[in-house]
């Protein structure tokens, strides 16, 4: 590892209830989230001097909600990987004494829209001039153009597209907090409706409602808190593009490939030493173009590798064990899920645990390739 | 129903938007480096020089990805199924648009397939899409 002291995950908790939640705002489900990390870590709002989350709310919102008087703040927003940035900038901050107990947190109305800001693009920006004119309509039209490009290059099925939807199906059955369970096959998927070909709604992740949040500490001060500590081993972040059609290439994320490097990097660690993997998953293929940007299989085989079964239960390479965006949760910016995922694995307390992972790997995508931000979590420090 | 989205150009824009209301696919190349590239900027994106200059494009284009939109933008009801694909021009940068002149099946819809420019008015202004070249190419021979 790089120089620096360590630096953990004391505290990881959701909202009492995801999925579809009218009667929280947007803030509320903030809130909740926050103070449900905060009890996990056994600490009181009054330890907190660090904040970080997306706007709207955004963190001085979000801080004064609370009755947090920050000394440092992070606001970056950067779409659905923000909260592993976060996670990545916090590290920093506490070696550099900047804070000593952040919190980071997420909250969206997703489906129900409860005091959410609207967000609308000015037709004068970049994607506003040459994107919107051609009728995209949010990321199933936008996030999803890469994917048959993708498919006529490596030969990538149908049947192969959806059966990433049915390996992330059978961890979800596992999971009482998902919100599609029953199984499904690549048929089914395949008989799903047309979103936008060669997307099938099921290779689509939900809209939902929720939240969660992270405390972030020194090492030093696992002891004090209650939970089992989870080592923020090696961190990375990068972007790409802010437009999907100007990805470099539509079959590899240069974003996914930069951020993983550096993360594995850092932590000093290879594949062979991962036991658990989060990819965000808003599409079917995102999960395809993770394993291959980390490392886990070469360029045109994950398809295969996940219809071999490789990933679901049972499976040499735990994957999406909470179900993914695409069965257990997606509020819009999911990353903050992925992350909880891999602390409850590493601390053995998931729905679907899966066996007894060392170390976790949590790949975040924001926007449409856009950004990424990839995390190396571990049971034990390096 | 609510108009399609028309672009608004900006000062470093408007001379693409002009290329288009004159009929021609205006993109910048580096004088440095010589690399093509879109969407316009006053900086080269591969070496960073300002030295960058206005040249009309071909038009020529393959198809590079697609999809098939069954959920419509507004102002787009009227439309689904339509396309919204990335073409790679044939200098190299690639753009986003639609497809015109054939229908929006994936029979008809070919990676790598030859598309030709057209403009269509927007509100105010021309946008560029694409339709097949070869029915293109016959229109002009029998204009001759």
């Amino acid at each position: 590892m790089s120089g620096g002291k360590g630096v953990i995950i004391a505290g990881a908790a959701e909202t009492d209830q995801i999925g579809r939640l009218p009667s929280h705002s947007a803030l509320q489900l903030h809130v909740e989230g926050a103070l449900n990390a905060v009890a996990d870590a056994g600490l009181s709002l009054r330890d907190i001097d660090g904040i970080a989350t997306v706007a709207a709310p955004g963190p001085v919102q979000v801080a004064h909600a609370l009755g947090i008087t920050p000394r440092w703040i992070d606001g970056t927003g950067v779409g659905g990987s923000s909260f592993l940035l976060h996670v990545r900038h916090a590290v920093a901050a506490i070696r550099a004494c900047y804070a000593s107990t952040i919190l980071i947190t997420h909250g969206e109305s997703g489906r129900s829209r409860v005091g959410v800001t609207p967000s609308r693009q000015a037709p004068s920006s970049p994607p506003g001039q040459f994107e919107a004119p051609y009728g995209t309509s949010g990321p199933i039209t936008t996030f999803t153009i890469p994917a048959l490009r993708y498919m006529k290059e490596y030969g990538l099925t149908h049947e192969q597209l959806a059966y990433v939807a049915v390996a992330q199906r059978r961890w979800a059955e596992r999971n009482p907090r998902a919100a599609f369970r029953g199984p499904i096959t690549v048929d089914d998927v395949l008989a799903s409706r047309m979103v936008a070909y060669p997307f099938h709604l099921l290779e689509c992740c939900l809209v939902t409602d929720g939240g969660g949040a992270l405390v972030v500490a020194a090492a030093d001060r696992a002891a004090q808190f209650p939970k089992p500590a989870v080592h923020i081993l090696g961190t990375g972040e990068s972007s790409e593009t802010p437009m999907i059609s100007q990805m470099a290439d539509f079959t590899q994320s240069q974003a996914f490939r930069r951020a993983g490097e550096a993360a594995f990097a850092e932590a000093g660690i290879t594949v062979a030493d991962v036991d658990h993997l989060m990819i965000y998953d808003a599409f079917a293929h995102v999960p395809i173009y993770g394993l291959e940007a980390l490392g886990f299989v070469g360029k045109g085989e994950a398809g295969a590798f996940i219809a071999d079964g490789n990933t679901e239960p049972g499976g040499s390479l735990p994957l999406n064990t909470n179900g993914g965006g695409l069965s257990y949760t997606h509020t819009g910016m999911y990353g903050m899920f992925a992350i909880q995922e891999g602390v409850r694995q590493l601390r053995g307390e998931a729905a679907a645990q899966a066996g007894d992972p060392q170390i976790s790997v949590v790949l975040g995508n924001g926007g449409m390739f856009a950004t990424a931000g990839v995390l190396v979590l571990g049971r034990q420090p390096r | 129903m609510t108009a399609k989205p028309v672009p608004v150009p900006t000062p470093e824009t408007q001379p693409f938007w002009d290329g288009c209301a004159a009929g021609e696919l205006r993109i910048q190349r580096c004088s440095d480096c010589g690399r093509p590239y879109f969407y316009p900027r006053p900086v080269c994106p591969a070496c960073g020089s300002r030295n960058v200059r206005w040249f009309t494009a071909s038009g020529r284009a393959t198809l590079y990805s697609y999809v098939i939109t069954h959920r419509p933008a507004p102002g787009f009801e009227d439309e689904v199924p339509y396309a919204i694909a990335v073409v790679q021009l044939e200098e190299g940068p690639r753009m986003m648009t639609n497809i015109v002149g054939l229908p929006a099946t994936p029979q008809a819809l070919e990676l790598d397939m030859p598309l030709q420019v057209r403009f269509e008015q927007r509100g105010e202004v021309s946008l560029p899409v694409f339709g097949p070249a070869g029915e293109l190419a016959a229109r002009d021979r029998a204009a001759r």
